[in-house]
């Protein structure tokens, strides 16, 4: 790929909730992503700058932030996908988080809520037990795998505008999650976790918006997921078990 | 939050919107088709009074709004204003109580000779 200048500016947030935008000049590399560039940064300019990454290769999910408003997996966005006409980019903190430092969450609401979400897998067998079989087609098996490739890497959490209003929302990661065990035979907590996933702070306050899947880089669906849980819930309230 | 609860509302509302969706068409249609030939508020009056069917229609019509408009209100005022909370909820079951009322009203209204 070749560069279309040979110079970027870059705007990047500094501080945390209080901060402001400060810009840089980064040389432009072809097939350069955003990651590389917060990385030139770092390295070359301001060894002070904060930021996350692990993986570099979309699997780890701790590289997100806000490009040009947008929030996307670092690593996996080059440059030329997202740099405006006069060569310049802004990068902030993911939305909905707040901000340590810098390009750097708070992570803990995001987990924590799937935590309340119930988005853990509740066995009920042991070690000494037959190994569930379950038919890759069946229906059940089919929904759970449309999401359970989720990463946790919060771009849906912080594209999702419920979750600003309603700082409680659980959220459209968490709630992906849970429908996912909810479609795991192998899970014991359905009960619980359809109550807890239930309600103003649960899956009745998404409003379909769909920003999640838009941006979701592992193109889950949390919305349909959401959607499911909407059945689910609906369903177990009028057979009574809410 | 209350789990079931919530969940109700949830649900009335979807099947309020169904409701609605159907009944707004039909009274807009209906409007429409009758207002071509000029009808005067006797003319009007003399078709819905006694017409049992259309006090149904709009008997249901009311009640359909009556739930609809508070639970919407409700998602509205927690989203934009942080409002949520027992005083909020007592306040929207007046307003729907008020809406079912002056609704009723009207219906009867245009029923009764
Ligand atoms: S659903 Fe997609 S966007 Fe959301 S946390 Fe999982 S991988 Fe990230
Ligand atoms: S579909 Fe629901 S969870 Fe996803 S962004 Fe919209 S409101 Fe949020
Ligand atoms: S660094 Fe791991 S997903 Fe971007």
């Amino acid at each position: 790929m070749t560069s279309t200048s040979d110079k970027l500016t870059v705007r990047v947030w500094r501080g945390a909730a209080d901060g402001e935008f400060r810009a840089y000049d980064v040389p432009r590399l072809p097939s350069q992503t955003v990651l590389d560039v917060v990385t030139h940064i770092q390295r070359a300019i301001d060894p002070n700058l904060s930021y996350r990454f692990a993986c570099r290769v979309g699997m780890c999910g701790s590289c997100a932030m806000s490009v040009n408003g947008v929030a996307r997996w670092t690593c996996r966005t080059h440059v030329d996908k997202v740099v405006d006409g006069n060569g310049e980019l802004e990068l902030g903190p993911l939305r909905n988080l707040p901000v340590i430092k810098d390009l750097v969450c708070d992570m803990r609401s995001f987990f924590d809520k799937w935590a309340s979400a119930r988005g853990y897998f509740h066995p009920t067998r042991n070690r000494t037990d037959d190994l569930e079989r379950i038919s890759p087609t069946s229906r059940a098996r089919k929904r759970a795998d449309a999401g359970v490739e989720c990463i946790g890497c919060g771009v849906c959490y912080s594209s999702c505008d419920v979750v600003s209003w309603r700082p409680d929302y659980l959220g459209p990661a968490a709630l992906n999650r849970a429908w996912t065990l909810i479609n795991d035979v192998r899970d014991g907590g359905r009960a619980e976790r359809i109550a807890a996933v239930a309600g103003d702070s649960g899956c009745h306050a998404c409003h379909t918006h769909i920003s999640c899947t838009e941006r979701c880089p592992k193109g889950i669906s949390p919305t349909a997921s959401i959607a499911g849980l909407k059945r689910a819930t609906a369903l177990a309230a009028l057979k009574g078990e809410l | 939050m209350n789990a079931g609860r919530d969940t109700y509302l949830w649900l009335a509302q979807r099947i309020s919107a169904m409701i609605l969706g159907i009944f707004v068409l039909a009274h807009l249609i209906t409007i429409l088709y009758v207002m071509r030939d000029n009808l005067s508020a006797a003319d009007i009056l003399s078709r819905t009074q006694g017409n049992v069917a259309l006090m149904l229609f709009y008997g249901l019509f009311v009640l359909a709004v009556s739930v609809h408009a508070p639970i919407g209100l409700r998602a509205v005022l927690a989203e934009w204003f942080g409002l949520a909370g027992k005083a909020v909820d007592w306040s929207l079951l007046v307003l729907a109580l008020m809406l079912a009322a002056w609704g009723f009203r009207a219906v009867w209204g245009v029923f009764v000779a």
